[in-house]
C-alpha cells in the first residue's frame, strides 16, 4: 500500500490507495485449503455446491418415487416426503444456485474478466467460503438431528413452520434450518461485498463499466441484489427463531393446536410472508441475472458476432433487477391482501417482461447470421433461451392475479418455477462449465460424452417439467404426498405421474456422465490451450493456463475495446482480445468504445 | 491523462455537475475516483446493514399496529422515579445524548488521524469507546430493570406480547452492533497507538500494511450506529 503524502494545511487527503500487494501463500494449506485466491475460493465454492446439488438431485428422485408409485415405498411417509420437498427446494434455491453463481462463478470471473489481480478483500472472501461451508454443514446436519430436517416447505411459512404437525417443527429441524439461512447470509455478504467492489473499483485500466462483459455486468448486478435482499430474509429468521425458541408471537395468531390453544396471540403470519417473499422474489432474479450474462457472452463467443444492443443488456439487467423489488407479493396472491395490492402487483410483474423481452430479442438478433459453432456451451446457452422462454410465458400466466388464482398450488406453478430458475440456469451452468473448464484447468471436458449429456439433459427436463403443466391445469395440487384415492384425479394424471418418475430417474443417472467427465478430462481431456474458444475477454488472454496466483504474471493488462469484437471486417483474425491495441470498432461498439 | 486517451472518455476534473458524475461512473478502474477499496466497502455493507434494520423496525411497526391488545405506553414504562419524581424517557434520553456525543468524539479522532497527531486520535477513540461502552451499559440496566418487572419476550404485565418480542430483539440487535464497534474501536485504537499505520505493520490476520483511513472507515460504522439509534429511538420510545 502506498505511503499517504501529507497534502495542504497538513492533512492527508483521503486519497486513493493505489495497488494493494498480492498476499502470497507460503505452504500448501495456505495455497489449496485455507486459500485467499479467489480463483481455488471459487473452485471450493463450486465444489461444495455442486455436492449439495447432488444431494438435492437424490432427493428429488425420492420425491418422484413417491408421487410416480405412491405407497409404493413404505419408507417415503407424509413426514419423510415434506421433508425431501423442504430440503430440495432450500438447498437448490440457496446453496447451490445462489452460491454457484456468485461465490463460484463470480470468484472466478469477476478478477479476471475485470483484469484484477484479485478480490479486494482476499482474506474476507476467503472468510465468505468458510462460513458459507459451515451453513451446508449445519444444514447437512439436520437429516441426523432428533426429528430430522424440517419439513415446512422451503417457503417456510408459519405458523405450521414451528408447530408440532410439521416434521422438525417442535425438534431440531426448524432451528438448523434458520440458523444455517442466518450464517449462509452472513458468509455471502462478506462474499458480496467483494464481488461489489472489486468491479466498482478494481478494474483494469481501459475497463470501463460499459466495456465490461456482460457476465460480469450479470453477477455484479445479482450480488448487489442479494446484498440488499437478504437482510430480509435474515430479519425473518431472526424473527422465527425467536419464535419458535423464546415463545414470542412476531408471526404467530391466536391458535389452537391438537384440540389446545396455544400460549401465542396477536402475531401476523402475513409478515413473514412479506418478509420472505421480499428476499424471495429477487432471490429469483440473483439466479437469473448471471445466468443472462453467461448466456450472452456464450452465444456472442460462439457465434463468432457481437453481442445486439450492448447498453440496452446492460440497461434491461440493471431494469430488472430494480423491478424485482418492486413484485414480491404476487407470491401471494391467494394469501389475502388488499385487491389494490394485488393490481399494483400485477402491473409491476408485467412490467418485467419488457426488459426481459428485450434480452431474449437481443440474444437471437444476436444469432441472427451468426457463424453458429455448436459446441456444448452453446448448445446450452440455446437450451437456456428456449426453457427460459418457455419458462417466461407461464410467467404472464401466473403474474395475472385472475388466471393465477386458480392455478396457485398446483403443478402449474412447479413446472414454471422449476422451468424458468431451476431448469434454465442450471443449463447455463453446465454450459459455463463446458466453456471455462478449459481456462480453471488447461483441458478440455470430452465433446461426446457432453454432447450426451445436453441432449438427455435438456429433452428429459422438457420431458419432466412440461407435462406437469397439464397436470396443474387438471388441478393436480403441489405439496401433496399422495393423490391416489382423490376422486376427481383422472387415470391419466397417475399415469403421467409414473412417466415423469421414469424420466426423472433417468435424467438424474446421466448427470453422471457430467461428474464423470468433470474427472476424467483433468488428465485425459486434449490440452486446451490458453483460448480454445477464440474469445476476447481478458481471462482468455492470461499469459498461463490456468492462470496462476496473480493472474497475469508481471503486467496487469490494459483494455482498449469492448467484450465483443468477433468477426471485424478487415481485422487479420475473427476476434479481437479486449488487450489488443488499435482503433475499436465504433459502429457496432458503444459510440466511444 | 493516459486514462483518457484509452477510454475516450472525460475526465470529472474536465466537466461539472452530473457530467462529472456521470465521467466518474463511465471511468476506468474505479466508478468512484478519491474512494478507497476499504471505504467503498464500508459503504455498501452499511446500506445492506440499512435493509436489515429497515425490516427489523418494520416488522416492529407492523406488529404493534396489528395487535389485538393495546401496546405498553413507552414513556411510563421507560419512566426513571428519580428524587421522587416520575421522569418519562430519561434514562433513554441520557443514552441517546451518550450515544451522539460519542459521534462528535469520533469526528474528531478522523480529523486529528488524517492529521497523523497518533495520540489525540488514540485518545478521542477511546473515549469514543467509553461512550459507546456507557451507552451498553445503561442499555444492560435498562434490560435488568425491565426483566425485573416482568417484561420477558413472550409476555408482559401492561399489554401486547409483542412489546417484550420487538423491544429485546431491536435494542439487542442493536447493542449488538454497538458492542462489536467498542470492540473494533479499541482494536484500531491500539494500531494508531502504537503507530502501526506510520511503521506500515502488517494485520494479523490479513497481512496488509494499514492506513490512517481505517480510522474514517470505523468512523462510518460508527456514525451509522448512532444513527440507527436515533430511528430507534424515534419510533419505539416516541411513537
Amino acid at each position: 500500500m502506498v505511503d499517504v503524502p501529507l497534502g495542504p494545511g497538513g492533512v492527508v487527503a483521503p486519497t486513493d490507495i493505489d495497488d494493494v500487494e498480492l498476499y502470497h501463500p507460503h505452504s500448501w494449506v495456505t495455497k489449496y485449503v485455507f486459500a485467499q485466491d479467489a480463483k481455488v475460493i471459487a473452485i471450493q465454492y463450486a465444489l461444495v455446491a455442486l455436492s449439495v446439488g447432488l444431494i438435492a438431485l437424490v432427493l428429488s428422485w425420492l420425491m418422484r418415487l413417491q408421487l410416480g408409485f405412491p405407497g409404493v415405498f413404505a419408507f417415503i411417509d407424509a413426514n419423510a416426503y415434506y421433508q425431501f420437498i423442504t430440503m430440495h427446494g432450500m438447498m437448490m434455491v440457496v446453496y447451490v444456485l445462489t452460491a454457484l453463481f456468485l461465490g463460484g462463478f463470480g470468484n472466478y470471473l469477476i478478477p479476471l474478466m475485470v483484469g484484477a489481480r484479485d478480490m479486494v478483500f482476499p482474506y474476507v472472501n476467503m472468510l465468505s467460503f468458510w462460513v458459507y461451508l459451515l451453513a451446508v454443514l449445519v444444514l447437512v446436519a439436520s437429516f441426523f438431528a432428533p426429528g430430522g430436517p424440517t419439513g415446512a416447505g422451503w417457503t417456510l411459512y408459519p405458523p405450521q413452520a414451528i408447530l408440532s404437525g410439521t416434521p422438525g417443527g417442535q425438534e431440531w429441524g426448524i432451528i438448523l434450518m434458520l440458523a444455517s439461512l442466518m450464517i449462509f447470509i452472513i458468509g455471502f455478504t462478506m462474499g458480496g461485498l467483494n464481488y461489489v467492489v472489486t468491479v466498482l473499483q478494481a478494474r483494469a485500466r481501459g475497463m470501463t463499466l460499459m466495456r465490461m462483459p456482460l457476465t460480469v455486468w450479470g453477477i455484479f448486478t445479482a450480488s448487489f441484489m442479494a446484498l440488499l435482499a437478504f437482510p430480509a430474509l435474515f430479519v425473518g429468521a431472526v424473527m422465527m427463531l425467536f419464535d419458535r425458541i423464546f415463545g414470542t408471537s412476531f408471526f404467530m395468531p391466536a391458535i389452537v393446536e391438537m384440540g389446545q390453544p396455544l400460549d401465542r396471540s396477536g402475531g401476523s403470519p402475513l409478515l413473514f410472508q412479506h418478509l420472505f417473499w421480499f428476499f424471495g422474489h429477487p432471490e429469483v432474479y440473483i439466479v437469473a441475472l448471471p445466468a443472462f450474462g453467461i448466456v450472452s457472452d456464450l452465444i456472442s463467443t460462439h457465434a463468432r458476432r457481437n453481442i445486439f444492443g450492448y447498453r440496452m443488456m446492460v440497461w434491461a439487467l440493471l431494469a430488472i433487477g430494480a423491478l424485482s423489488f418492486v413484485v414480491w407479493a404476487h407470491h401471494m396472491y391467494v394469501s389475502g391482501m388488499n385487491p389494490y395490492f394485488g393490481f399494483f402487483f400485477a402491473t409491476t410483474t408485467l412490467i418485467i417482461a419488457i426488459p426481459t423481452a428485450i434480452k431474449v430479442y437481443n440474444w437471437i438478433l444476436t444469432l441472427w447470421r451468426g457463424n453458429i459453432h455448436l459446441n456444448v456451451p452453446m448448445l446450452f446457452a440455446l437450451a437456456f433461451i428456449v426453457t427460459f422462454v418457455n419458462g417466461g410465458l407461464t410467467g404472464l400466466f401466473l403474474g395475472n392475479v385472475v388466471v393465477d388464482v386458480p392455478l396457485s398450488d398446483t403443478m402449474f406453478v412447479v413446472a414454471h418455477f422449476h422451468m424458468v430458475m431451476g431448469v434454465a440456469p442450471i443449463l447455463v451452468i453446465f454450459g459455463a462449465i463446458y466453456h471455462w473448464y478449459p481456462k480453471v484447468t488447461g483441458r478440455m471436458l470430452n465433446d461426446t460424452l457432453g454432447k450426451i449429456h445436453f441432449w438427455v439433459t435438456f429433452l428429459g427436463a422438457y420431458l419432466i417439467f412440461f407435462p406437469m403443466h397439464y397436470l396443474g391445469l387438471m388441478g393436480i395440487p403441489r405439496r401433496y404426498h399422495d393423490i391416489a384415492d382423490m376422486s376427481f384425479v383422472p387415470q391419466s394424471a397417475h399415469t403421467l405421474n409414473a412417466f415423469i418418475t421414469i424420466v426423472a430417474l433417468f435424467v438424474g443417472a446421466i448427470q453422471m456422465i457430467f461428474v464423470f467427465n468433470l474427472f476424467w478430462s483433468l488428465r485425459h481431456g486434449r490440452p486446451s490451450g490458453g483460448n480454445p474458444w477464440r474469445a476476447t475477454t481478458l481471462e482468455w488472454q492470461t499469459p498461463e493456463t490456468p492462470p496462476p496466483h496473480g493472474n497475469w504474471g508481471k503486467e496487469v493488462p490494459v483494455v482498449y475495446r469492448w467484450a465483443y469484437d468477433y468477426s471485424v471486417p478487415g481485422a487479420d483474425q475473427d476476434f479481437l482480445p479486449q488487450n489488443q491495441p488499435g482503433t475499436a470498432r465504433t459502429a457496432a461498439g458503444p459510440a466511444h468504445g | 491523462m493516459v486514462d483518457h486517451a484509452l477510454t475516450g472518455v472525460a475526465t470529472s476534473a474536465e466537466s461539472s455537475g452530473l457530467k462529472s458524475v456521470a465521467a466518474d461512473f463511465s471511468s476506468d478502474r474505479k466508478a468512484f475516483r478519491n474512494v478507497s477499496w476499504g471505504k467503498a466497502m464500508m459503504w455498501i455493507f452499511l446500506l445492506s446493514d440499512t435493509f436489515v434494520f429497515s425490516c427489523f423496525l418494520i416488522s416492529y411497526m407492523t406488529a404493534r399496529m396489528s395487535t389485538t391488545v393495546p401496546w405498553p405506553n413507552p414513556s411510563e414504562v421507560f419512566a426513571l422515579t428519580i428524587a421522587g419524581k416520575s421522569l418519562p424517557l430519561i434514562l433513554i434520553a441520557i443514552m441517546t445524548f451518550v450515544l451522539i456525543s460519542s459521534s462528535g468524539t469520533m469526528a474528531m479522532a478522523v480529523n486529528f488521524g488524517y492529521r497523523r497527531d497518533r495520540r489525540k486520535t488514540a485518545i478521542l477513540m477511546l473515549l469514543t469507546a467509553l461512550l459507546g461502552a456507557t451507552f451498553v451499559g445503561m442499555q444492560a440496566f435498562e434490560w435488568t430493570k425491565l426483566i425485573h418487572e416482568g417484561v420477558r419476550p413472550w409476555g408482559n404485565p401492561w399489554g401486547a406480547a409483542q412489546f417484550g418480542s420487538s423491544f429485546f430483539m431491536i435494542t439487542g440487535f442493536h447493542g449488538t452492533h454497538v458492542s462489536i464497534g467498542v470492540i473494533f474501536l479499541l482494536i484500531i485504537a491500539r494500531k494508531v497507538w502504537r503507530g502501526d499505520y506510520d511503521s506500515q505493520a502488517r494485520g494479523f490476520f490479513t497481512s496488509r500494511k494499514g492506513n490512517y483511513e481505517s480510522v474514517e472507515i470505523m468512523g462510518l460504522y460508527w456514525h451509522f450506529v448512532d444513527l440507527v439509534w436515533v430511528f430507534i429511538f424515534a419510533f419505539f420510545y416516541l411513537w
